[in-house]
């Protein structure tokens, strides 16, 4: 049911099947509604469908099927009504090169209908206001790529919208752009509907109010980082690498284990992750044990929920994975 | 659907004032600045920034007019000088597939005009406006040139100027058309090289289309620059056209760039499905 109410992002059954996917669903039955404030993460792998989302959300794709509004403007019917409110930065979006900060930001807000004189005065205020006042006049290309990057969102900072889309934008960013970078995203997300996608979790973890969880087209979860933690039902995210071989004498009763790339994940209670920690140290194996995080969650959501699918066709053995046996199984 | 009603409902736990936030006053768009955008993004700031681009924008038409120049020992200076307009006007056109093309596949700037209030009619418009702006320093050469080596009646000025601005709608319909096939920038430029030699290497635009032997005559009334040509000679009174292939001519012009446009309409989204 989509609940088209004022202060809300509402999302009925949204699927996209691109002409030439073969049938594949880019977005499927994508069902869910969140407040529009504050900062709307949404996370998962390349290929999740985050930016199909976000495009058809930002009025530049049209869905197959299926409906969503913001604030109540209908994304397919009202579309113009929701352009004079939305802006975005697309991932992958670059700045022009023969273009300097002040005309690339001054042009966007021209092309969003500021006056010529009001625009550049914005402009530079706002490029002032993220510490690129002295790069304002040179040109994109002799920016560092932080540096473009921030002139990209200094763009959609500086306009009116009331709902900022964001997709990507902190990707081949070095840690300490993108922590710069997070300032500058919590600053728009203060007072404005800033709808994010990232696949660093960590980035989710520092700056969501509410996180999406979408894999393979599906949403996996969602709701507020406690809200997540409380989906795992399990306080406690151990790790332990995939190689030398476990023995099969080590067994998980209580919790749950997912095979990562290079590791295995045992998410599980205080009390087993105690047990484990105790018997692994007996054995001399390495591991790490800490409380569950963003990144715990999200790997138990998307194994869970795509294990239970039958349409996915490695789910068996993702499925035999999060069993306790699997280790006993391995070991045979 | 996906069941997290309760969860949902919860509000984030920082306080925002949506309406504390915004400060601009936006009174009523204006749709001259979101034209003069893409003006200034697409060619006044480039030649702003690089002005080394100025000199090849004035090199492009002229090349071909020395070239005729010499070769006629200045028989055909007149229709050079014709020529390099009209190819002035049609390469408007080409450039404007590669511009579209690369701004919105390298750039994504498309993708960002498309969800703000900028209507793609205002965009085109303001597109192909910058397009006729690059090539203003040509035209500026070529109409010191014309001042001294042609003589239009006010009849032929009246009907050269309205085969330039013919020329002009044509050409951007064909860039347009081009453009929304290309999805890539390689794509893009092998559409140009097409185009170029279609339409400005093959047809007769700087010399009358008697100098090209049957039956290659024929091949070039397949591009409209040859059409537009045959008006502009005969408006400068290098040829004389009866009448009815003055009235052809049109026609075909007319047709081309609404076939062309109505092609574009129908395949270009401004959202994308």
């Amino acid at each position: 049911m989509l609940t088209e109410s004022l202060g809300q992002l509402s999302i009925d059954n949204l699927t996209k099947i691109y002409s030439k996917s073969k049938g594949k669903k880019a977005l499927d039955s994508v069902t869910f509604s969140v407040p529009a404030r504050g900062i709307f993460v949404l996370i998962g792998r390349n290929g999740s469908g985050k930016t199909t989302l976000v495009r058809i959300l930002s009025t530049e794709l049209e869905p197959t099927s299926g409906r969503a509004s913001i604030n109540g403007i209908d994304v397919m019917t009202e579309a113009d009504q929701l352009r004079r409110k939305i802006a975005i930065v697309p991932q992958e979006s670059r700045t022009v090169p023969w273009m300097t900060p002040l005309q690339t930001v001054s042009s966007y807000l021209l092309w969003r209908g500021f006056d010529y004189s009001y625009a550049k005065q914005r402009a530079m205020e706002t490029l002032e206001r993220l510490g690129l006042g002295n790069s304002a006049k040179r040109l994109n290309r002799t920016l560092s790529g932080g540096n473009r990057r921030k002139v990209l969102v200094a763009t959609v900072l500086a306009s009116e919208a009331e709902i900022i889309f964001l997709d990507e934008p902190t990707t081949g960013l070095d840690p300490i752009s993108r922590r710069e970078f997070w300032e500058m995203l919590r600053e728009i997300g203060k007072d404005r509907f800033t709808f994010l996608t990232t696949h660093y979790l960590e980035e989710a973890e520092e700056l969501a109010d509410q996180i999406g969880v979408l894999d393979r087209g599906k949403l996996m979860g969602i709701g507020t980082l406690d809200q997540l933690r409380k989906r795992v039902s399990y306080n406690y995210s151990m790790k332990i690498p995939i190689s030398p071989p476990l023995p099969s004498s080590l067994k998980i009763s209580k919790g749950e284990m997912v095979r990562g790339k290079d590791e295995y994940r045992i998410l599980t209670t205080e009390e087993e992750a105690f047990d484990l920690s105790r018997e692994l140290s007996r054995i001399g194996y390495r591991f790490t044990i800490n409380p569950v995080s963003l990144d715990d969650i999200f790997f138990y959501l998307v194994d869970k929920q795509s294990g239970d699918s039958s349409e996915i066709g490695e789910n068996e053995d993702r499925a035999r994975r999060r069993s306790g046996n699997y280790w006993a199984a391995q070991q045979e | 659907m996906f069941q997290l009603e309760e969860e949902v409902k919860e509000e984030p736990k920082k306080d925002y004032d949506l309406a504390k936030s915004l400060p601009i006053n936006l009174q009523g768009r204006n749709r001259f600045s979101q034209f003069i955008a893409s003006v200034l993004v697409n060619s006044l700031y480039e030649m702003k920034n690089y002005p080394v681009v100025l000199i090849n924008t004035v090199l492009s038409p002229l090349s071909f007019l020395v070239l005729i120049e010499f070769v006629s020992r200045g028989s055909l200076l007149g229709e050079a000088i014709e020529g390099g307009f009209i190819m002035s006007m049609f390469s408007a056109g080409m450039s404007l597939q590669g511009d579209l093309s690369h701004l919105k596949n390298d750039f994504k700037l498309q993708d960002m005009v498309v969800s703000s209030p900028t209507s793609w009619k205002v965009y085109l418009a303001g597109m192909a406006t910058s397009e006729l702006v690059y090539s203003l320093p040509a035209l500026v050469v070529l109409g010191i040139l014309a001042g001294y080596f042609l003589h239009f009646t006010p009849l032929g000025t009246i009907t050269f100027l309205s085969v330039l601005f013919m020329m002009f709608i044509t050409s951007i319909a064909v860039g347009y058309t081009f453009a929304t096939f290309s999805s890539d920038i390689v794509q893009s430029f092998a559409f140009s090289r097409l185009l170029s030699t279609l339409f400005s290497t093959i047809p007769p635009v700087y010399y009358p289309i008697t100098y090209i032997p049957y039956p290659f005559r024929y091949f070039a009334y397949l591009s409209p620059t040859t059409y537009a040509a045959e008006l502009a000679q005969n408006a400068g009174g290098f040829i004389r056209l009866s009448p009815d292939a003055v009235a052809i001519d049109w026609i075909v012009l007319a047709a081309v760039t609404v076939t062309l446009f109505f092609i574009a309409s129908r395949k270009a989204r401004w959202r994308e499905i």
